[in-house]
């Protein structure tokens, strides 16, 4: 068949009309030749000939694809329906996008962070090498997102192993671009040389690192990410020669990376790749390079040809016995060592990248996964319930296309038209707000401290996703009534021509179950929601034992002023008391850490000769800092300016250490010793005092024992000085005026504050989102529960206006209606109750690892959200009660 | 002859042979669809019934192919109507469809009555 026959049928069709035409015309005059009256003619000319119409049929049908031809028509069909009915078509449209634009926003991040490969030839060949295995934890000084190895472990590693064809290995850090005073942060990366080659990353202009960039004692280069590249240096196409300054560091720039590429750590994208053997020009005298005991690489090796993961793993298991034995840090006490040389090396998978948010996120990702997916649920059994009255409705129509011999596949084929019409272009809208929604995600998790990248393009996996969910909605919410439609009995259908009375109970048998099962689901999304916002509030109502408001730190890097060791002392003094000329600064004071502040240090306590068995916390701090987080000073004395590395070692304890170590005694006058590096003689601390608990590096801990010790006695004083600052004026100002203060003492100084009240928001991101997106879940799902139930009620009530009509006549009062109403819907909601009730308590189990200070099974809340539930529900069945009993018996009876 | 139901199936003898029968009639000359279907009727002596209605996709499938072609003309009482004429390919078509056509009578003809000498 020739296609201009395909778009020219109707004009086909034309031609063979005049053509019959033309045939009766000469048959007829024959047969009034051969004497025949006109009729007989007539009739004898048309027996000849057959049907005319069924005859254009079979050759309009032999010119077109018939599948198509009929797919086309239906669709057309399902077009002019929806046009008809626009509000249905836009609440139709509405709901499937909200409920397939969540699920694909969701899965864009679940795609983004977990599933999708890194930008690389062979990524499959890509393995994590890292400490898999350490039975009592490591220790040492960890720094970057990925601490998995040292630089001594990586170079051992690298040499002896046999199953890569390369291992290299990198590390994250910030460094700061600004050549002095406030910092301004660049997303830093440590590489080995061979990282790019190991990888397969080819440069946008210059050339990247080679192995002969990675000497010891090497001059600084760098190597420019693309979007940093374009940000800082316009994509200066004659970057390699230009120099960076990292950290007040000159370093020059060798070229710049594809533009695809972002590094190896899903969720970050690095901004500058210096070389390891320039780590001692940026960290210096605290440089980790031959220090088997500071963590701060990650290994990434490429397999071998023919070499499986397992493979590789059990020969790095197999040699890190004899590594680890070589590299036992100095440092360590006999304790750690032991624990050293147990640890396990081996490789896991990174064909899909590292990333440190699929711990924190992964969970919570899946989660959500499932509440936009019981959101979607309920938006089909919604769009199911408009269906089947809808298809009610056209029960007459249906059965008369039934009855003048259209088949049941076609009919349905015309039913599921209009909901494959609606899935259709209520998927593209979900895919178009998705793409809204999961950037307003990554903005939601991201911080100016911590500023995460996902690169959320549309793949074909995010496509497939939203089209199977599509799929599967259309045919939930449009085969069963379309199956139901076509099944009734067609004497029935065309007596009762839809204006019968009672149409029987049994007819909204389905219904009445979607609307059970959507008020069921609905009660678990709000029983989450709830739960996730009592946690939230648990955690940001809960008393952290100190003060948030009006502190910031200040972290002063003075590594550029060379201040010799023995005068920090001093000078961290004069910065000190140069804040606190500062307007509004009530209070200034050193700490080596703050609460819930990032960092950590914790070590052993030996006590009367006994080492305690678990680690406890630390921190260091000068003379105010209890008064300046307004910590209570339970007894003896604050640290003071007398406290110095002369004078008695003293420390402060917090009453659960109090409780932990001296339980029953004064602590007081007490002393105890720090387990220290082995061979180092162990200085004795004499306790001062005690104070009130604080949470030390997690809100969702219980308070645990801590103990401060004096900043001024630390024997070995970094060229950095952290400080807690209490202000009255406003934050900006402060920062600004302490700025000025801190570059008075010296100008070559870098300095970074933050908000204590946003670091302890910050701690709470992942609590943060799951409450405000269940929050926002629950109440969608309640809003179309509410619509669903309304609906079903409304079209019950026009169903049974005579009934009503008939009841009312014989005496019935309007307020026994609206009782009878307002019955059937809370039967339907009992129903709802019951079987959420029990759903609730077995996701709720699922989910108690996100929960704090409640249960799973909750009864308050349960009870909370059910009230709610019942209200909502029951406002919405009230209407259509009302309505019901404001119908007017004559009326009603008059219409049949 | 078939009427209902599918289009053209190769092979199909009783659709086959209304085409080869439309194909014969034209080697005399253009005619139009009326025409055609007397002339079948007449030429086999009314033993095949032609339900002229079939024709005419018949007619349609062979243009379709190539071997017919039409044309708008005057009928001899003086009405428009649609000509077919056999192009050279349907002539082909014809030759090859008669020669199977004598295969087929012949096969049957043996089976049916077998040579008794």
């Amino acid at each position: 068949m020739r296609l201009t026959r395909f778009f020219r049928r109707a004009r086909w069709d034309e031609e063979r009309a005049r053509e019959l035409e033309s045939y009766l015309a000469e048959e007829i005059a024959d047969n009034l030749a051969r004497g025949l009256p006109l009729d007989a003619a007539r009739t004898a000319a048309y027996r000849k000939l057959g049907n005319p119409t069924r005859i254009r049929e079979e050759i309009y049908t032999m010119n077109s694809f018939g599948f198509l031809e009929t797919l086309w028509q239906d669709v057309r069909y399902g077009a002019r329906l929806l046009r008809r009915n626009p509000t249905f078509a836009i609440v139709a449209i509405l709901t499937l996008a909200l409920g397939t634009g969540a699920n694909t926003a969701i899965f864009q991040l679940v795609n983004a962070v977990r599933l999708r490969t890194l930008p690389v030839p062979a990524p499959e060949q890509l393995v994590d090498v890292r400490v898999v295995k350490a039975p009592n934890g490591r220790t040492g000084t960890f720094n970057g997102r990925w601490p998995m190895l040292s630089y001594p472990l990586y170079l051992r590693i690298r040499d002896q192993q046999q199953t890569f064809s390369g291992l290299t290995a990198w590390g994250s850090m910030y460094f700061d671009l600004a050549a002095g005073g406030e910092q301004r942060p660049a997303q830093g990366l440590w590489v080995s040389g061979n990282f790019f080659d190991v990888l397969g990353v080819r440069p946008a202009a210059g050339r990247l690192l080679a192995p002969a960039d990675d000497v010891k004692g090497c001059r600084g280069v760098a190597v420019l990410g693309h979007a940093f590249w374009q940000r800082e240096y316009g994509g200066d196409p004659s970057i390699s020669g230009r120099r960076v300054l990292l950290d007040g560091h000159p370093f020059d720039v060798l070229g710049v990376t594809s533009r695809d590429f972002y590094g190896v750590d899903v969720g970050h994208r690095f901004d500058v790749a210096v070389p390891i053997c320039a780590e001692p020009i940026i960290v210096g005298e605290r440089s980790g390079l031959d220090r088997p005991d500071t963590w701060f690489l990650g290994g990434i090796g490429r397999l071998k040809p023919g070499i499986t993961l397992e493979q590789a793993h059990a020969q790095l298991a197999g040699m890190s016995p004899a590594i680890l034995a070589e590299t036992v840090s100095p440092r360590y006490a006999a304790a750690d060592a032991k624990d050293y040389r147990e640890m396990v090396i081996g490789a896991r998978a990174a064909g899909s990248g590292i990333s440190d948010l699929r711990r924190t996120y992964g969970d919570s990702l899946n989660v959500l996964l499932g509440v936009t997916g019981v959101v979607l649920l309920i938006a089909c059994a919604n769009l199911a319930n408009l269906m089947f009255a809808r298809a009610a409705a056209r029960g007459r129509e249906v059965a008369v296309r039934l009855a003048i011999g259209a088949s049941r596949r076609r009919v349905i084929g015309q039913l599921l038209a209009e909901s494959l019409l609606i899935a259709t272009i209520g998927t593209a809208a979900g895919i178009a707000a998705a793409q809204w929604f999961s950037r307003f995600l990554v903005s939601f998790l991201s911080s100016d401290a911590n500023p995460l990248f996902v690169d959320l393009a549309l793949d074909s996996r995010v496509f497939g996703f939203a089209a199977g969910v599509a799929i599967t909605a259309c045919v939930v919410f449009g085969l069963a009534p379309a199956l139901r439609a076509t099944r009734t009995s067609l004497g029935v259908a065309l007596k009762a021509g839809g204006r019968g009375s009672t149409t029987g109970r049994e007819r909204f048998g389905v219904r009445r179950a979607l609307v059970v099962l959507q008020v069921a689901l609905s009660l678990v999304l709000v029983v989450g929601a709830l739960l996730f916002a009592r946690t939230l509030r648990n955690l940001t109502t809960l008393d952290p034992g100190f003060r948030d408001d009006g502190v910031l730190t200040a972290e002063i890097d003075f590594r550029k002023v060379n201040v010799p060791e023995a005068a920090r002392s001093a000078f961290n003094q004069r910065l000190i008391d140069a804040l606190r000329t500062v307007p509004g600064v009530r209070g200034v004071a050193q700490a080596f850490t703050t609460p819930i502040g990032g960092s950590f240090w914790n070590n052993r306590l030996v006590i009367g000769g006994a080492v305690q068995p678990r680690s406890t916390n630390f921190n260091a701090v000068g003379p105010g800092y209890f008064e300046a987080l307004g910590i209570g000073l339970v007894s003896g004395r604050d640290f003071n300016d007398r406290d110095t590395t002369r004078s008695t070692r003293v420390a402060i304890v917090s009453e659960a250490a109090a409780r932990a170590f001296f339980a029953g005694r004064n602590p007081i006058g007490q002393s105890f010793e720090v387990e220290g590096e082995s061979g180092q003689p162990q200085p004795a601390f004499q306790i001062v005092g005690v104070v009130a608990d604080t949470k030390y590096s997690d809100l969702r801990e219980p308070f645990e024992p801590l103990v401060y010790l004096a900043a001024g006695q630390d024997e070995h004083p970094a060229p950095y000085l952290r400080v807690v600052v209490r202000t009255d004026a406003d934050m900006a100002a402060t920062t600004a005026a302490a700025t000025r203060a801190i570059l008075a003492v010296h100008a070559a100084m870098a300095i970074k504050y933050q908000d204590v009240r946003t670091q302890l928001a910050r701690s709470l991101t992942r609590e943060r989102l799951m409450a405000t997106l269940s929050g926002f879940f629950g109440g969608l799902a309640l809003l179309i529960a509410t619509i669903g139930l309304y609906g079903l009620m409304s079209y019950m009530v026009a169903r049974r206006r005579m009934e009503i009509g008939v009841r009312m006549a014989l005496g019935a009062d309007a307020s026994s209606v609206v009782r009878m109403i307002v019955r059937e819907a809370g039967g339907l909601l009992l129903a709802g109750l019951v079987v959420g009730g029990g759903l609730s308590i077995y996701a709720g189990r699922a989910a108690t690892s996100f929960l704090y200070g409640l249960q799973a099974g909750d009864p308050a809340t349960l009870a909370l959200a059910m009230t709610t539930l019942a209200a909502v529900t029951l406002l919405a069945s009230w209407i259509p009660a009302m309505r019901a009993a404001r119908v007017a018996p004559t009326t009603a009876l008059r219409e049949e | 002859m078939p009427r209902r139901g599918r289009p053209p199936i190769e092979g199909d003898m009783l659709q086959g042979t209304l085409d080869v029968l439309v194909l014969k009639t034209l080697t005399l000359g253009p005619a139009h669809g009326h025409t055609i279907a007397h002339a079948i009727e007449h030429r086999s002596e009314d033993v095949l019934q032609v339900e002229h209605g079939s024709l005419y996709p018949a007619l349609h499938r062979l243009e379709d192919r190539g071997w017919i072609a039409s044309f708008w003309g005057t009928s001899e009482n003086n009405r428009r109507a649609r000509y077919y004429r056999l192009t050279p390919a349907g002539r082909k078509q014809l030759e090859t469809q008669t020669n199977r056509w004598d295969q087929i009578v012949r096969a049957v003809n043996r089976v049916l009555r077998p040579a008794t000498e």
